[in-house]
């Protein structure tokens, strides 16, 4: 067990190294860092003095040594358009994602498995095709496409929801947060549903798949044969089977919505860190830009070598290796 | 003991046959099929069908700009989806954005499945470190959402129609190159891969002329359900404005541009493009979801 997780640690920091020398690259390589500082038509003796005062005479190694060393002490450069440490601005608007994240998973488990489950135990059923096809829709219905077609309806045409902006937060333990005004809720709706799409899709898909697959097993066969309701039967003898590729995707999903979390803060204008790395990308801001890919590539080694640790927990077959 | 009895073998065009008649037997499916060909064809022919070329400025008249769908330009043409803001016919400005999805599409997905496909069978065939390492490569890989990898992609190498595709490429030829890894592993093992090295045909000729074939038809499913992703991709990263220029504009640019006008009322140039889209990569996933039940005769119907 220790010895997975230090291998995954190691594997990590590979990963992270490789990362951030090809984010070097792209930054220090394919365009000018000099006229960042100094306008292009600037007297050579200003170009040479930004040249040296960012160290750019010295040998590329040096150089991506010297950014590896600031990276390594939380210093990944201050935004050119907010003026703050690049870390911590996106520490800063990571919340507002989070919340959304938690909102939609919330949505996509809460109702996704029951769906799944009937889909799957009752397939001819028309429900059950309905459901299928839903899923079909989801995963197939780019998400942007989605939060565009709720702000007609719910906000434009039926005026009932704010069409973007995170409204009123509250603070708790130093943190905004708008799951506790009624004005924040109602602003998280739509964003929250656009982004709940995808993983209700996902989770009803592998649900389902799950279901009718363990719904032939022998076990599951001789219980109906023995007259168990349907009801048990599904809670005692599918669920728990298919809970563990569940376990999986969710971690997975996690991530997946982070992602996703960009364009469903553009559309809906959500304070958040997708909508902060778009604008980041929009107008060069590359230190944000840096910050971001590197923070989301530790973030997804971690949340994978978690799901392993938590698919290994819940099901004893699963060896870490 | 039972004699042996030579059965004859169906040749090639015997089981595409019945691949395709067990397709068919899919009223939606084949609905999903035909469609999928006549967007091809409306791409395809786009500058033939359009009602006016969209791009071609001298034919734009500012003073026809954002009528609603069914509206009569100035000189008497018909817009049957409405105009956009500087007078240009939407439903032209969407068969030529078709044209542009669709032919990023054909060339993420071909370039993707070659390297996948190529990796793969090399994981295969070779085993060991060979196999540890690209494997490796791809399980860290898939394990990061593909817009993301290609917003941040794209993010870096700034946006243009080759770094989308780039982007798109890098995101996806894992996939394939896992497909084709585990069917490739199971026919390596098979009596004819024995019997050609047996006759000392070079490796080059068993891999791509005996295990290839038999690997195409997961092959083929992946690469379906990719096209559409690789469509969506686009599309997103296109609305996202780091996607397609503004010269080569996709159906997700249009839904962009419409998106500025969304909140006056002007509904339609976002809604029309974006209709297409999703019946596109809708219809691209059903087919499929239908050649996987063709063939993955395992799964109950």
């Amino acid at each position: 067990m220790l010895q997975a997780l230090l291998r995954r640690a190691l594997e990590g920091a590979v990963v992270v190294v490789l990362t951030s020398l090809l984010v070097f690259a792209g930054i220090y390589l394919l365009g000018n860092p000099v006229h960042v500082f100094a306008s292009p038509d600037a007297p050579p003796e200003v170009v040479q003095q930004v040249v040296l005062s960012l160290g750019l005479d010295r040998p590329w190694h040096e150089q991506y040594l010297r950014f590896a060393s600031r990276a390594l002490h939380g210093d990944l450069g201050v935004s050119y358009v907010h003026g703050q440490p690049s870390l911590a601005l996106i520490f800063s608007r990571l919340p507002a994602t989070l919340e959304l994240v938690v909102f939609a998973m919330a949505i996509a488990i809460a109702v996704g498995v029951p769906l799944g489950l009937v889909a799957g135990y009752w397939p001819r059923h028309w429900g059950a095709q309905a459901i299928s096809s839903f899923s079909v829709l989801g995963i197939s219905v780019p998400a942007f496409w989605i939060g565009l077609m709720l702000i007609i309806v719910f906000a434009l045409e039926w005026r009932l929801l704010p069409t973007g902006g995170r409204g009123e937060t509250a603070h708790v333990l130093g943190i905004e947060t708008s799951l506790l005004t009624l004005d924040g809720l109602r602003h998280l709706v739509l964003p929250g549903l656009t982004l709940a799409t995808l993983p209700l899709a996902v989770v009803i898909r592998l649900i389902r798949a799950g279901v009718r697959e363990q719904r032939q097993m022998d076990h599951v066969r001789f219980a109906r044969a023995l007259g168990i309701a349907p009801w048990t039967i599904v809670r005692r003898y599918i669920l728990r089977n298919v809970m563990v590729p569940l376990v999986t995707v969710m971690g997975l999903l996690f991530g997946t919505l982070v992602a996703f979390a960009v364009v469903t803060e553009t559309v809906f204008a959500w304070p958040g860190s997708g909508k902060l790395i778009i604008d980041s990308i929009r107008s060069a801001d590359r230190p944000v830009v840096i910050a971001y890919i590197l923070f989301v590539v530790v973030m997804f080694m971690v949340i994978n070598a978690l799901v392993d640790v938590i698919t290994a927990w819940v099901d004893p077959r699963v060896r870490l290796q | 003991m039972s004699a042996v009895v030579a059965t004859p073998r169906p040749g090639a065009a015997a089981v595409l046959a019945a691949a395709l008649r067990q397709f068919n037997a899919s009223r939606l499916a084949l609905a999903a099929a035909c469609l999928i060909v006549r967007a091809a064809l409306l791409a395809l022919f786009a500058p033939l069908i359009a009602p006016q070329n969209p791009y071609d400025l001298a034919q734009l008249n500012i003073l026809d700009g954002r009528l609603p769908p069914l509206s009569r330009a100035s000189d008497g043409m018909l817009f049957l989806l409405g105009s956009d803001d500087q007078g240009r016919d939407l439903l032209s400005a969407m068969l030529y954005g078709l044209r542009i999805c669709l032919l990023v599409a054909l060339l993420c997905t071909v370039l993707g499945a070659a390297i996948g496909t190529v990796a793969g069978l090399l994981a295969a065939y070779h085993g060991g470190k060979v196999d540890a390492v690209l494997m490796r490569i791809v399980d860290i890989q898939l394990s990061f959402p593909a817009v993301l990898v290609a917003l941040l992609l794209v993010a870096l190498l700034g946006n243009g129609i080759d770094k989308v595709i780039l982007a798109v490429v890098v995101v996806q030829w894992a996939v394939y190159a896992r497909t084709v890894r585990a069917s490739a592993l199971v026919e390596r093992e098979k009596e004819y891969v024995e019997a050609a090295r047996c006759l000392r045909y070079p490796t080059a000729r068993i891999v791509f002329g005996h295990i290839l074939p038999n690997c195409l038809a997961p092959l083929s499913v992946v690469a379906t359900v990719k096209m559409a992703g690789a469509i969506s991709i686009e599309a997103t990263l296109s609305f996202l404005g780091v996607g397609l220029p503004i010269t080569e504009p996709s159906l997700g640019l249009l839904i962009a541009n419409g998106y500025q006008f969304m909140l006056s009322g002007k509904y339609w140039l976002s809604v029309f493009p974006g209709l297409c889209l999703i019946v596109v990569i809708g219809a691209i996933n059903i087919v499929g979801d239908r050649l996987r039940e063709v063939f993955n005769p395992r799964e109950e119907r």
